[in-house]
């Protein structure tokens, strides 16, 4: 398997996406964040239609969509209540620009439902490296934002009053999340990547409890997820996706079946 | 040898249709333990609030003394929700208002958080996920939390409201405890008297448009409940 070029490529860019959404999923979960990360890979959907109309690249629309939807979102919804709704609209207004590009532009719309799905044969190794540098992106601004963007994650109240700079916080990550999304959307898919960014870290919390062994167990289950996802899509000939999400959703019961068992609910 | 910590001078705190204060004074001293008591809405959290500078004065000013940069304040706020599946440990929660850079704590800082949980009794079980210590356990993880910085200055709002009578004054006595070995000056908002006149050194009674500042020594619990009736 490991023979052909496009396996290798595959292997390495879907070991550098578990890591990135191993280590921002933990952050993900902590903030509550999984209904935006789902809405941040269908904004990206409609970013790459909009990328495609101005006949710039799939990924500079993405980019541009997640990121300013992120931060509307993230200005809008300071007030935990208004979250949902205000997502829900942002979203709404985003995926119906979409479609329009989509019309608008003239292009069979095979190429954005693959920006959907993803597609693990067509990873080249230019997408390998600018996966790889998103990494590295990724885990420098995760470690000099670390314990700020800890404290802020799991007890938002003590930060506040505490004095720490929790609203740039805020729109730091969600930067993160949507660069992540976008740049690796390109490859697994945008639907891959909202299951990536939770389950795998919501899975963990049940099993450890410390943040950084959070971060450690969230990468090894997304690691496993995609790992043997991609053996078995390989072995079966059918899609990476389905795999990956059925794999993710087990640990996640896992998890959820652990924890009953130890406190009975 | 009592240094002034802060003073309240004249302030007055406005929101739009609501004035809070007009002219508020009292002070504090470095090492007092300040209860401040008052029914609810008459604004002890927004003084909180303007404590920490999250609420700008309409007039007036509160003085820090040398400045407010010198001064670390622990807060205790009222309301955390922190429900059964927090999954941080008592460790990695007090931890968490450990300031820097590094990703990592080092030993000093290590040292630190052992510390603020060893002198809040929770060194026991630092190892189990916050979300499934008692109410009481969780009270002390956040009072450790808030003194892990060892603060000049802590603030407690309304701590104890949901803790039962034993609790409660187990709670108060840490916080006694920090007040007279480590000099640390409380600033206590409760809406329980006798619990503030068993351990407060002075008392600020708050009513709508009125106050009134003492030592704690002058002051029975009736008088003290007179001092709030609206």
């Amino acid at each position: 398997m490991f023979s052909l070029a496009f396996m290798q490529n595959a292997y390495l860019a879907g070991t550098f996406i578990a890591i990135i959404c191993g280590t921002i999923g933990v952050f993900v979960i902590a903030r509550n964040l999984s209904f935006l990360t789902h809405t941040l890979s269908e904004i990206g959907f409609a970013g790459a239609a909009f990328g495609i109309f101005m006949g710039w690249t799939a990924l500079t629309g993405m980019l541009i969509f997640t990121v300013v939807s992120s931060v509307i979102v993230g200005q809008m919804s300071v007030k935990q209540s208004r979250r949902e709704a205000s997502i829900s609209a942002i979203s709404a207004l985003f995926i119906g620009l979409g479609i329009l590009f989509l019309s608008l532009s003239n292009q069979t719309s095979s190429y954005a439902t693959s920006i959907l799905f993803g597609s693990v044969i067509g990873i080249a190794h230019a997408d390998v490296i600018r996966v790889a540098v998103l990494s590295g992106i990724v885990i420098l601004v995760m470690l000099g934002l670390y314990r700020p963007l800890k404290f802020d994650s799991f007890d938002a109240i003590g930060a506040r009053v505490s004095g720490l700079w929790t609203t740039g916080i805020s729109v730091i990550f969600l930067v993160l999340v949507a660069m992540s999304v976008s740049v690796a959307a390109q490859i697994v898919g945008s639907l891959l990547i909202f299951i990536l960014l939770t389950l795998p870290a919501a899975a963990a919390r049940y099993f450890v409890h410390t943040v950084s062994k959070m971060i450690g167990l969230s990468i090894g289950f997304a690691l496993i997820g995609v790992w043997l996802g991609l053996y078995l899509s390989y072995v079966t000939n059918l899609p990476v996706s389905f795999f990956i999400a059925s794999i993710e959703c087990l640990f996640y019961l896992a998890a959820l079946g652990f924890q009953r068992l130890r406190v009975g609910s | 040898m009592t240094e002034p910590l802060l003073a309240v001078q004249h302030l007055g705190i406005a929101f739009p249709n609501n004035q809070v204060f007009k002219d508020l004074n009292f002070k504090i001293e470095q090492g007092d333990f300040l209860t401040v008591i008052g029914e609810n809405g008459v604004g002890k959290t927004t003084l909180i609030r303007a404590l920490l500078g999250l609420v700008k004065p309409s007039t007036g000013q509160i003085k820090y003394y040398p400045n407010r940069k010198a001064i670390k304040i622990g807060y205790v706020p009222q309301f955390r929700n922190l429900d059964q599946e927090y999954p941080l440990t008592v460790e990695d929660f007090v931890g968490l208002n450990i300031r820097g850079w590094l990703p990592w704590l080092t030993k000093a800082e290590h040292r630190q958080v052992q510390t603020a949980m060893a002198v809040t009794n929770v060194k026991k079980i630092k190892q189990r996920p916050l979300g499934m210590a008692s109410g009481g356990e969780k009270q002390r993880a956040y009072l450790a939390q808030a003194i892990v910085q060892e603060p000049q200055l802590l603030i407690l709002d309304e701590s104890t409201a949901s803790l039962d009578n034993e609790m409660k004054y187990e709670l108060l006595d840490l916080v006694q405890n920090l007040n007279q070995t480590s000099n640390i000056t409380v600033f206590f908002v409760t809406h329980d008297l006798p619990l503030a006149k068993k351990y407060a050194t002075h008392y600020l009674a708050l009513r709508p448009g009125q106050q009134q500042f003492g030592n704690m020594a002058d002051m029975s619990v009736e008088q003290l409940k007179e001092a709030t009736n609206v």
